[in-house]
């Protein structure tokens, strides 16, 4: 049996802003738990990175936050996450989804153009005026997600035909073009090539200005490299929870420390 | 006896029914064109196509199937109005709405449906719905193409149900998932995602539905009226390519014109059949490539 202090020195003093507050969350699929009591604090306009070995429960917590899980029927919820202070089940799922977009693990664009993937969500949302305005918010999108200069001539093509990394960007753009207030990465890199990963890397600094980011990975170095807040799981219990370069230097729990330097996982 | 041997022995015994199918559709071709082309001694193909009269039996005969390609026509095309909507919602509600249970109890009824024999639809259709339409639209028979529709609409929705079933089954999951997390609800997620991307294999399910409801023979021959005359709305009596060779074949004198003129029907019939069966491989194809 893994023993377990759990460390909340949660960095969360009156100046720093909790955008998203994980409280006593647990999930079971079907007889098994998959979460253990998480309490997590996602403060605003930072990058916070979950790591952990396959299995440790990452994608389930990530999911949760936006109710992805809603969609699998066997999953349970129990515990509250908190967005703003208002609980996420009290919302209709529909807008919550807005307000928290998310890019998952392979990049999945729509069977459409490049431009109808953009303006998909703004339709759904009705979220444009005109045409022109549509179009505006279109190109404004993948300029944003560094990709309006790859595709700028061929709007109209198939996105689909697009490279993998440049079908993430534009499942990033996507998901931006809807202006949610959080991004949820799941494992964004997972799938691409290392140059297409440095690119993304960048993107999702860049886009911590605007957005609070959640990302899932089993990276190390990239959680070392793009978080501000590092959240380590392990058979579904929140192990370890700081500031990324406190966890990845002097590390509080012997569980942290043997994962990071890589005596399991 | 060596392996090699007894291998290609065994190759050859499963080659030897797999080629027999070939042979038989060639044979099928060649008796086609070699019964049906004689007619066009008689007469011109543009005569024979376009053609208003099918008087066969006449002194002299005139063998213009017009009538019976507008009446294979009308009826197809009342079929599929009411065959594509029924069959597609069908599809939609067994793959995305309904619950396993649901979904594990329609599936075999729906194939049971295509399994039921035409002329037991056809008797059906001459007995129950027929006096039916007769009463509804205040008319002297029944039997017309609105009729012979509704029964060959209701024949080809298993055909047009589960193909498209497979076709909605097989858009990857990826793409719903990424059209919930953009806040779409389940009919937007349907609509503009899940149907556009079964799109060809629904095509594909239509073309072959379509190609069912064409070729259909005896129920048309027990309950579309009968009558070779161009169709002017479809409370009139039709009679399709299909009815008129079952109909009259059984009369024709074997090498007499009017034995030609039926099998250049079936020419006709075929070569539409063909072009059917090739345009939904080249949907279902460039469909496929499309998804990657």
């Amino acid at each position: 049996m893994v023993d377990i202090v759990t460390s909340h020195h949660s960095p969360v003093t009156s100046k720093k802003e909790v955008k998203i507050s994980i409280r006593n969350l647990n999930i079971w699929y079907q007889d098994m738990q998959v979460i253990k009591n998480v309490n997590l604090d996602v403060e605003k306009n930072k990058v916070t990175a979950i790591i952990g070995p396959s299995g440790c429960g990452k994608s389930t917590l990530i999911k949760s936050i936006n109710r992805m899980l809603d969609m699998i029927p066997e999953a349970e919820v129990g515990g509250t996450i908190l967005l703003d202070g208002q609980n996420i089940y009290d919302m209709d799922e529909t807008f919550l989804r807005k307000r928290i977009g998310m890019v998952f693990q392979m990049p999945n664009p729509f069977p459409k153009s490049i431009f109808e993937n953009i303006a998909y969500g703004l339709k759904i949302h009705k979220m444009f005026k005109s045409k022109q305005d549509l179009y505006f918010k279109v190109e404004k999108a993948l300029k944003q997600a560094a990709l309006w200069d790859e595709v700028k001539d061929k709007l109209d093509k198939f996105a689909l035909d697009l490279s993998g990394g440049q079908q993430q960007r534009l499942c990033i753009a996507r998901c931006i073009a809807l202006e949610p207030e959080v991004v949820l990465f799941d494992e964004p890199c997972s799938a691409l090539d290392p140059v297409a990963t440095v690119k993304i890397e960048e993107l999702i600094e860049d886009l911590k200005k605007n957005y609070t980011i959640v990302i899932v990975t089993h990276n190390m170095q990239q959680a070392a490299r793009i978080s501000d807040y590092t959240a380590f799981l392990y058979l579904g219990n929140l192990v370890e929870f700081g500031p990324t370069q406190k966890i990845f230097t002097t590390p509080q729990n012997k569980m942290t420390e043997h994962y990071l330097t890589g005596k399991f996982g | 006896m060596k392996r090699t041997q007894k291998e290609n022995l065994i190759k050859g015994f499963f080659c030897l029914p797999a080629s027999l199918s070939i042979f038989f559709l060639l044979g099928i071709v060649i008796v086609l064109f070699k019964e049906g082309l004689p007619i066009f001694k008689v007469t011109s193909l543009k005569e024979f196509l376009f053609g208003k009269f099918w008087y066969p039996t006449y002194e002299p005969p005139e063998f213009g199937i017009l009538p019976l390609i507008l009446g294979s026509f009308l009826v197809t095309f009342g079929a599929l109005v009411i065959s594509v909507p029924l069959g597609v919602a069908g599809a939609i509600y067994i793959s995305e709405v309904a619950s396993p249970k649901i979904k594990e109890s329609i599936k075999p009824v729906i194939e049971l449906l295509a399994g039921i024999p035409s002329v037991v639809y056809g008797f059906f259709g001459m007995v129950i719905v027929a006096p039916q339409v007769a009463k509804i639209f205040d008319l002297a028979v029944g039997l017309n193409a609105f009729t012979a529709s509704l029964i060959l609409g209701i024949m080809a929705i298993p055909t047009i149900t589960s193909i498209s079933e497979d076709a909605i089954s097989a858009v990857p999951k990826k793409f719903k998932e990424a059209s919930y997390a953009l806040g779409a609800n389940k009919w937007e997620t349907i609509l503009r995602v899940i149907l556009p991307a079964a799109g060809g294999g629904i095509t594909t399910a239509v073309i072959l539905g379509m190609a069912r409801v064409y070729g259909e023979t005896m129920t048309v021959l027990m309950v579309a009226g009968g009558a070779a005359v161009i169709p002017r709305s479809f409370f009139e009596p039709v009679r399709t390519m299909t009815a008129t060779i079952a109909a009259e074949m059984g009369e024709a004198v074997a090498g007499s014109t009017h034995f030609y003129a039926l099998f250049a029907i079936a020419i006709v019939l075929f070569v539409i059949t063909l072009s059917f069966n090739i345009l939904a491989d080249i949907l279902s194809q460039r469909f496929r490539k499309r998804l990657g």
